[in-house]
């Protein structure tokens, strides 16, 4: 094995990475066959990604924008492991947690206090370090005592603050951020932006995938323009967000 | 570059992952326990009220009508011994085949082994046979029950056949109902055949009578025949006069049927890796 101490090894790497979706019109066996039997094409595919290729590193904030179906979600997913490249690779190093449509797990009949446990494992921590956190997780979402009450009960403002608290104290070393920034009220928003440059001079990787472009030049040091699946621009935030205006 | 430090996102070992995440595991089986009832004013009285309806139907039919209850001995105790078996196999099956569609919301956004879902699902069908078992028990030692260790040890046997295939099956039909939902809809005339395919409402001697050599033999190889023989030789058997005719191999057919149960959860893991990489874009 080999040691260099003056570029050290990579967090994310995204090599010649294609997605394609197949839409299927058929969700049944009948309307397979059948449509097989007409000679009527059962799927159609539309290339989300197409041979994308990026390296990131230790420490960077990256904001993924471009405008709606240009794969930035894709690209997300495709570094969080929920969807699989149908071409090229993707690799990660360390902890992924995914800041990705927070509350997901969120389980309406279930207290704070076992959402939070129930949430906190979904995102990889074991009991102990859940445990740990706890007290922070509760203060940091300021639910107070509504924590024993039933989520459902909630306002969707301490819904989604309940979330983000889970989400941003697991432990990581990628984090991904997926249009999650934009929920609670101001004060709530700029806590989030605070914890997250914290977690980002921690030397913590960010991927953040975003319309928010005043939000994002203020955190993000690197920016990722992607159009119709292909990767037009891969530079500083500034140029980037020129780069993304000049793409329409 | 030196690439044993990175990970392929979402590539997991399938089951083999479950260990790992034995604590979420542990959690999801806990909510499903919690919220299963949720709202419901008399909750867990269903658990019984359930199978004690299943019970008195079958026994009025079957056992009044038909007659059975002169053909075999105490056959309350007979056939809850069975239908408890074949309630714990439809219910682990049932709600595995349909946890991934239910698990949508996390399915599609996070990466997790997504074998967790249909096996919580079998636990907490486990947990919910515990209070059937209870009162077959209970039912038992009323009438003057004296357990025999092989007997018991049996009746475990029987319960992790029943979970492997359940969980086996679940995992195969989980994974196919993610694009086609035909399949809970096959799954549903699988768990109906369940019930009368074993010998819960009749006695095997029946078939024994009444079939060719060869299809007797597929009728006990079928693994939930063995789970229900096995309790009935457990909880049945030793509260009659122990004159009625017990299956002669039944150990041979009980290591078959565990076999079976076996290939089918490695089968239903190998179909459900393959097709596990495009449960985020079908759902």
């Amino acid at each position: 094995m080999r040691k260099t101490s003056e570029s050290p090894l990579p967090r994310i790497i995204i090599e010649g990475v294609q997605k394609t979706y197949t839409l299927r019109h058929s969700n049944s066996f009948k309307e397979s066959f059948v449509a097989r039997l007409r000679r009527k094409r059962t799927s159609t595919s539309f290339t989300a990604l197409n041979d994308v290729t990026l390296t990131v590193h230790e420490g960077e904030a990256i904001a993924l924008i471009g405008y709606n179906g240009s794969g930035k979600s894709t690209l997300l997913k495709l570094v969080s492991g929920v969807l699989r490249p149908d071409a090229g690779r993707v690799r990660t190093r360390g902890r992924v947690a995914g800041l990705i449509e927070v509350g997901a797990g969120f389980h309406p009949d279930l207290s704070g206090r076992e959402n939070v446990y129930l949430n906190a494992a979904i995102l990889g921590m074991a009991k102990e370090e859940i445990d740990a956190r706890f007290d922070e997780i509760v203060a940091f979402s300021e639910i107070g005592e509504f924590i024993d009450t039933e989520v459902k009960h909630y306002s969707s403002g301490m819904f989604v603050r309940l979330a983000f608290a889970v989400a941003i104290h697991t432990e990581l070393d990628i984090l991904l951020v997926d249009e999650v920034l934009a929920v609670g009220d101001a004060p709530f928003r700029e806590k989030c932006n605070a914890k997250i440059r914290e977690l980002v001079s921690a030397g913590k990787t960010l991927f953040i995938v975003t319309h928010d472009l005043g939000m994002v030049s203020e955190i993000c040091n690197r920016g990722i323009v992607l159009r119709q699946g292909e990767l037009i621009f891969d530079g500083a935030m500034p140029e980037a967000i020129a780069a993304l205006k000049g793409s329409r | 570059m030196d690439v044993s430090a990175f990970a392929v996102p979402g590539a997991g070992r399938g089951i083999l992952d479950v260990v790992k995440y034995r604590y979420l595991l542990r959690l999801l089986i806990r909510k499903g326990i919690i919220t299963r009832y949720h709202g419901s004013v008399l909750g867990w009285v269903w658990s019984y009220v359930k199978p004690a309806a299943q019970f008195a139907v079958f026994y009025v039919v079957m056992g009044l009508f038909l007659n059975l209850t002169k053909g075999i001995e105490s056959y309350p105790i007979y056939l809850f011994s069975g239908i408890v078996v074949v309630n714990l196999f439809n219910e682990a099956f049932g709600n595995a085949t349909r946890s991934i569609v239910s698990n949508k919301a996390l399915v599609k956004k996070i990466y997790l082994p997504r074998e967790l879902f249909p096996i919580a699902d079998v636990f907490i069908a486990l947990v919910h046979f515990l209070p059937q078992l209870s009162i077959l028990l209970v039912v038992c030692l009323f009438v003057g029950w004296v357990p025999t260790p092989l007997g018991l040890l049996g009746a475990l046997l029987a319960v992790f056949i029943v979970a492997v295939l359940a969980t086996g099956l679940g995992l195969l039909f989980g994974a196919i109902n993610v694009a086609y939902r035909d399949a809970q809809n096959v799954v549903e005339l699988i768990l109906l055949f369940a019930t009368w395919t074993s010998p819960v409402l009749y006695s095997w001697t029946m078939v024994r009578d009444q079939a060719p050599t060869w299809l007797f033999d597929i009728y006990m190889a079928n693994p939930l025949t063995s789970a229900v023989e096995l309790f009935h030789t457990a909880f049945w058997f030793p509260t009659t006069s122990e004159t009625a005719e017990r299956p002669e191999s039944l150990w041979l057919f009980t290591l078959i049927g565990l076999v079976i149960a076996v290939l089918c959860l490695i089968a239903g893991q190998l179909v459900f890796r393959r097709l596990e990489g495009r449960f985020a874009q079908d759902l």
